[in-house]
């Protein structure tokens, strides 16, 4: 009889997994640095973002290149002087959710924990996140700062007033259901 | 112990799928960023708008304006007296404005025979993480000298004017390092003697290596066929310098056989050889504007 019982319990463990990844390929990161001499924000709209209800994670993976400046020197420079897009093509997190969140149409505070890798460092990053879970589709919407001499990018002395030590992102990705 | 054999296994089974199906995720997660790097535009290929004089394929974005001055002092060979060429300079003031990412204008004007100049250029193809395996820019350059000549009446504007089309041929191999060949084709309205031709062919070759993120090392040489230019001896522009880039600006540092610092000079009229010291120093400095927003 105990066997019957730990396979019913493993099945339902297994069949919910299977539909609580919800994933997008056209998340949106943004970044801003303010500083009084200037103000700096770039977007990308092409980034990966899975999220995983079931396990409660979340995976992040975007391409630093895809980043869209206003001005096209200040994106050139952002690829070729500080993240070093050759070198490190990629930012990637991976954390995970706490905090009560269900599988019902609604909004759900939580916190999200995990590790940030870009330019070649790794670091962990907290930040408080909403999930709005609607049929078929989870959207996740978080804010949290990075310090850029965190990630061993270094700026001269030269330009340190118009770069923020502190940077400011958010993140805005509408998951959808995969389909398996 | 039958039951216990088949538990385990379903419990494996379980547990794989649900491993694999997570792998599977992660897969698809890199297989959409590289799909989306496959397409992606090389960029960087160069610093600055120009090698030394030889133009990269860059322009400035859209909405950017960009000022350079260009000077070259005296010949290194002028001695003490001269102080290594510092008594003497000749300077070029120019800006380009990009119309789009892709197309810009730039006008210009050289102190060397008070020549001004307009130009246009047009990055036709880009190079690509994945398939096109260069960049190609297009470069027209019109040039009309003012400089007066009261033994030479007959000079009107039209005699003065050259013609420059160059077609700019670049790969960036590796971050560090691009390099690019120039086709040219200069056309002269009115040569200095009828056996000069009028059309004027050179292939031109330049490259940077950088040896830190924000500095880099570039040469460039300038091959102008042979028995083109018949009534005075010139030479193959062969130029280096250095790149010094921080935050809107470019400086570079220059060594030139060439005085003159626009297409029918640099490629037709060097008459300085590296061989006798005829070396000018100087700089490139490049400041951008931008007007977006």
């Amino acid at each position: 009889m105990k066997p019957m019982y730990v396979m019913a319990l493993a099945s339902l463990l297994y069949l919910p997994a299977k539909a609580q990844t919800f994933m997008t390929r056209n998340g949106k990161v943004n970044f801003y640095s303010k500083t009084p001499l200037e103000d700096i924000k770039a977007e990308n709209r092409q980034v990966v973002a899975a999220i995983d209800l079931g396990k409660k994670t979340v995976a992040l993976t975007l391409l630093q290149k895809n980043f869209l400046f206003e001005k096209q020197l200040m994106q050139d420079h952002y690829n070729e002087n500080y993240v070093e897009s050759d070198k490190f093509p990629k930012a990637q997190f991976t954390g995970t959710i706490t905090g009560n969140v269900g599988t019902s149409p609604g909004t759900y505070k939580v916190q999200i924990s995990g590790n940030l890798t870009l330019h070649g460092v790794t670091k962990p990053v907290n930040a408080p996140a909403e999930l709005e879970v609607a049929d078929g589709k989870v959207t996740g919407k978080a804010d949290f700062k990075v310090k850029p001499s965190d990630f061993d990018i270094k700026i001269p002395a030269l330009v340190k007033d118009k770069i923020a030590s502190e940077i400011t992102v958010q993140v805005l990705a509408a998951c959808t259901a995969l389909s398996k | 112990m039958q039951r216990r054999i088949i538990q385990t296994i379903f419990l494996l089974l379980v547990c794989t799928r649900m491993m694999a199906q997570d792998s599977s995720l992660m897969k698809m997660m890199d297989d959409a960023v590289a799909e989306s790097q496959q397409g992606q535009v090389v960029t960087g290929t160069f610093k600055a708008t120009q090698i030394v004089n030889l133009p990269t394929v860059e322009s400035p974005g859209k909405k950017s304006l960009q000022f350079m001055i260009m000077h070259r002092f005296g010949k290194l060979n002028g001695g003490a007296y001269e102080l290594f060429g510092l008594d003497n300079a000749s300077i070029r003031f120019a800006l380009d404005y990009g119309i789009t990412d892709r197309f810009s204008v730039g006008l210009g004007r050289s102190s060397v025979d008070k020549t001004f100049d307009g130009s246009l250029k047009y990055k036709l193809l880009q190079q690509k993480q994945t398939g096109m395996p260069v960049s190609v820019s297009l470069y027209g350059l019109i040039t009309n000298y003012t400089q007066r000549y009261t033994d030479k009446p007959y000079l009107d504007a039209r005699y003065r004017t050259a013609y420059t089309t160059q077609v700019i041929i670049a790969k960036k191999f590796t971050p560090a390092f691009s390099f690019e060949v120039v086709p040219s084709w200069i056309h002269y309205n009115l040569t200095p003697t009828p056996e000069d031709k009028n059309d004027l062919f050179a292939v031109s070759a330049g490259g940077r290596l950088k040896f830190t993120k924000r500095m880099s090392i570039n040469a460039e040489y300038n091959y102008l066929a042979r028995n083109q230019v018949v009534s005075t001896k010139v030479y193959d522009a062969i130029s280096g310098g250095i790149d010094i880039e921080t935050g809107g600006h470019v400086f570079q540092l220059v060594f030139t056989n060439a005085s003159g610092m626009v297409g029918p000079y640099y490629l037709a009229k060097t008459d300085g050889s590296w061989g006798k010291g005829d070396i000018y120093f100087g700089f490139n400095i490049t400041r951008n504007f931008n007007f977006k927003k």
